[in-house]
């Protein structure tokens, strides 16, 4: 980066230092902070909609679209996630080769599973192989994203169908005596009111989806987690900065990121908490409104 | 999340036509000096270098990929990338489920590397997951510990968790020699046939291809010359 960092074998002390926490590699690294952060900002309102979708499919009257809502939720909370984070990318990637196979590809009579290969011709891979290398890892994040979001999306499912039955049925019963129908009580009266009973579990999947990411390691994804281990592992001569092995100290790197990152989200989720408690008929809206009179 | 699938795969279609064939090199990037990822943070040792040459001389367009180790050969199968080239020796239990180039690497020596010397070579042996030298090991008699990585193995014998770790003996070397702590210990060990470039067994054209330019370079010396030019004049060449 800088010009005095040509040589890095003669240099010593802070110089190096300076030198060696702005090499290239040191560049990846700072930058998967943001792939990480990225992630979390991208899965969260994803995961939020799939949750929603969910919660009110559980609850619908229609009795399909019951059993898919309360399957959905039932079957990803009853499985190992890291089953899901290993099954949903894999199975995803090879589908759609398959279908864009059967599309693009001239029939050859050969199965696209054989012997335990999979293979697809050139014009069906997704990304092609002549894609830079920029795309595969582009396409790779969203697939991470897709298996991040079903699974946190089944969660959040649970928490919001719970909240939407915590809403006191007063208040429902109220608006269909005013003669709002019921889409209109669904609209009007129950997602709103819902949110206060549905923060706190919230509020947890998203602490959970924030110590989660590290899973994106396993996804090939390269990840804080994986710059940390590679950078901190010992570098024998043959590398330009040798060093022996640091992986504490880049460990503790993120030690400290991933608590930051959770107690700032406390501290956001905190004042939502109040700002939805104010006026509810709950302990806590109670006690504020007690504490402002 | 359909839309973002669309998009992708709309970029991909948009930016791949009528183009020659990449080929997509798969290596692990941890396993200097076949592999490693430099400060620049580009996949760089022996193995690039070799890799390069072989595509130029073939006439192929390459681009190169890293993968987990433990994960490199079913990455291989479902076509993520086309081949393996990250230090892999030819063994006839990797033979039945991919396919492997001639060696571009004469059969290695292995070697064990310990703290102190008179380690108890059947006690407790740290080595790197799916690898020949983890087989040894295991048939040894010793206790097999095995671990994700190359540095894992060697933490493990730093901290005392293992006795002596068993590596390939090229890739042991910077541990002992760079006034590391640990020792060589025992005698080596020659292990599997070589190394190759793993490859799907469907892939009969590209295993051609490699095999002919390889054929070449062996010819001609300049297998060798990079031989020496990574592993020093004591490396084995052909």
């Amino acid at each position: 980066m800088f010009a005095s960092c040509a040589d890095p074998k003669t240099l010593e002390g802070l110089a190096w230092l300076m030198c060696y926490l702005t090499s290239g590699k040191h560049m990846l690294f700072y930058g998967s902070f943001l792939v990480v952060l990225a992630l979390m900002l991208i899965v969260a309102p994803v995961a939020l909609a799939f949750g929603f979708g969910g919660a009110l499919a559980a609850r619908s009257p229609f009795a399909p679209l019951r059993w898919f809502g309360k399957g959905y939720t039932a079957m990803v909370r009853g499985v190992p996630d890291i089953i899901f984070f290993l099954f949903v990318p894999v199975a995803m990637d090879q589908g759609l080769e398959w279908l864009r196979h059967l599309w693009t590809c001239p029939p050859t009579g050969e199965p696209v599973w054989s012997n335990g290969e999979f293979n697809v011709c050139a014009a069906a891979k997704i990304p092609l192989s002549t894609t830079p290398q920029i795309w595969h890892e582009v396409y790779g994040f969203a697939l991470a994203v897709i298996a991040f979001a079903v699974v946190f999306g089944a969660f959040a499912a649970n928490v919001l169908y719970g909240a939407m039955n915590a809403v006191p049925r007063a208040q429902l019963e109220t608006a269909e005596a005013y003669g709002m129908s019921p889409a209109q009580v669904r609209r009007r009266i129950l997602i709103p009111q819902m949110w206060t009973y549905a923060l706190p579990g919230l509020s947890n999947l998203w602490l959970i989806l924030i110590k989660a990411t590290p899973l994106l390691f396993l996804l090939g994804v390269e990840d804080i987690v994986y710059w940390a281990r590679e950078l901190g592992s010992t570098k024998s001569a043959i590398y330009d900065y040798p060093h022996p092995d640091w992986r504490v100290w880049y460990f503790l790197a993120l030690l400290v990121y991933y608590l930051g990152m959770t107690r700032i989200s406390e501290l956001l989720l905190g004042r939502l908490s109040a700002r939805l408690s104010r006026g509810q008929a709950t302990m806590a809206g109670e006690a504020m409104r007690k504490a402002g009179a | 999340m359909k839309k973002l699938i669309l998009t992708v795969a709309a970029l991909a279609l948009s930016t791949g036509f009528a183009m020659a064939d990449t080929v997509r090199m798969g290596t692990e990037g941890a396993y200097p000096p076949y592999n490693f990822i430099n400060d620049k943070g580009e996949v760089d040792g022996f193995e690039r270098e070799l890799g390069d040459t072989l595509c130029t001389k073939a006439g192929l367009t390459c681009e190169w990929v890293t993968n987990e180790w433990d994960s490199i050969i079913p990455n291989l199968l479902s076509g993520n990338y086309d081949t393996i080239i990250a230090g892999m020796s030819i063994t006839d239990e990797r033979k039945e489920t991919i396919d492997f180039t001639q060696n571009y690497y004469p059969p290695a020596a292995s070697a064990y590397a310990a703290l102190s010397e008179g380690a108890d070579l059947k006690g407790v042996i740290a080595a790197q997951v799916g690898t020949i030298q983890a087989d040894y090991v295991a048939k040894s008699g010793a206790t097999l510990l095995e671990f994700a990585t190359l540095d894992d193995t060697i933490a493990a014998v730093k901290n005392g968790e293992a006795d002596a770790v068993f590596a390939d003996k090229d890739a042991l070397a910077p541990f002992v020699t760079e006034g590391g702590d640990l020792k060589w210990e025992g005698d080596d060990v020659p292990l599997g046939g070589g190394i190759g470039i793993g490859l799907r067994k469907s892939d009969t054209e590209l295993k051609g291809k490699f095999d002919a330019v390889i054929t070449e370079m062996k010819a001609d010396g300049s297998l060798n010359a990079l031989i020496v030019k990574w592993f020093g004049d004591d490396a084995a060449t052909f």
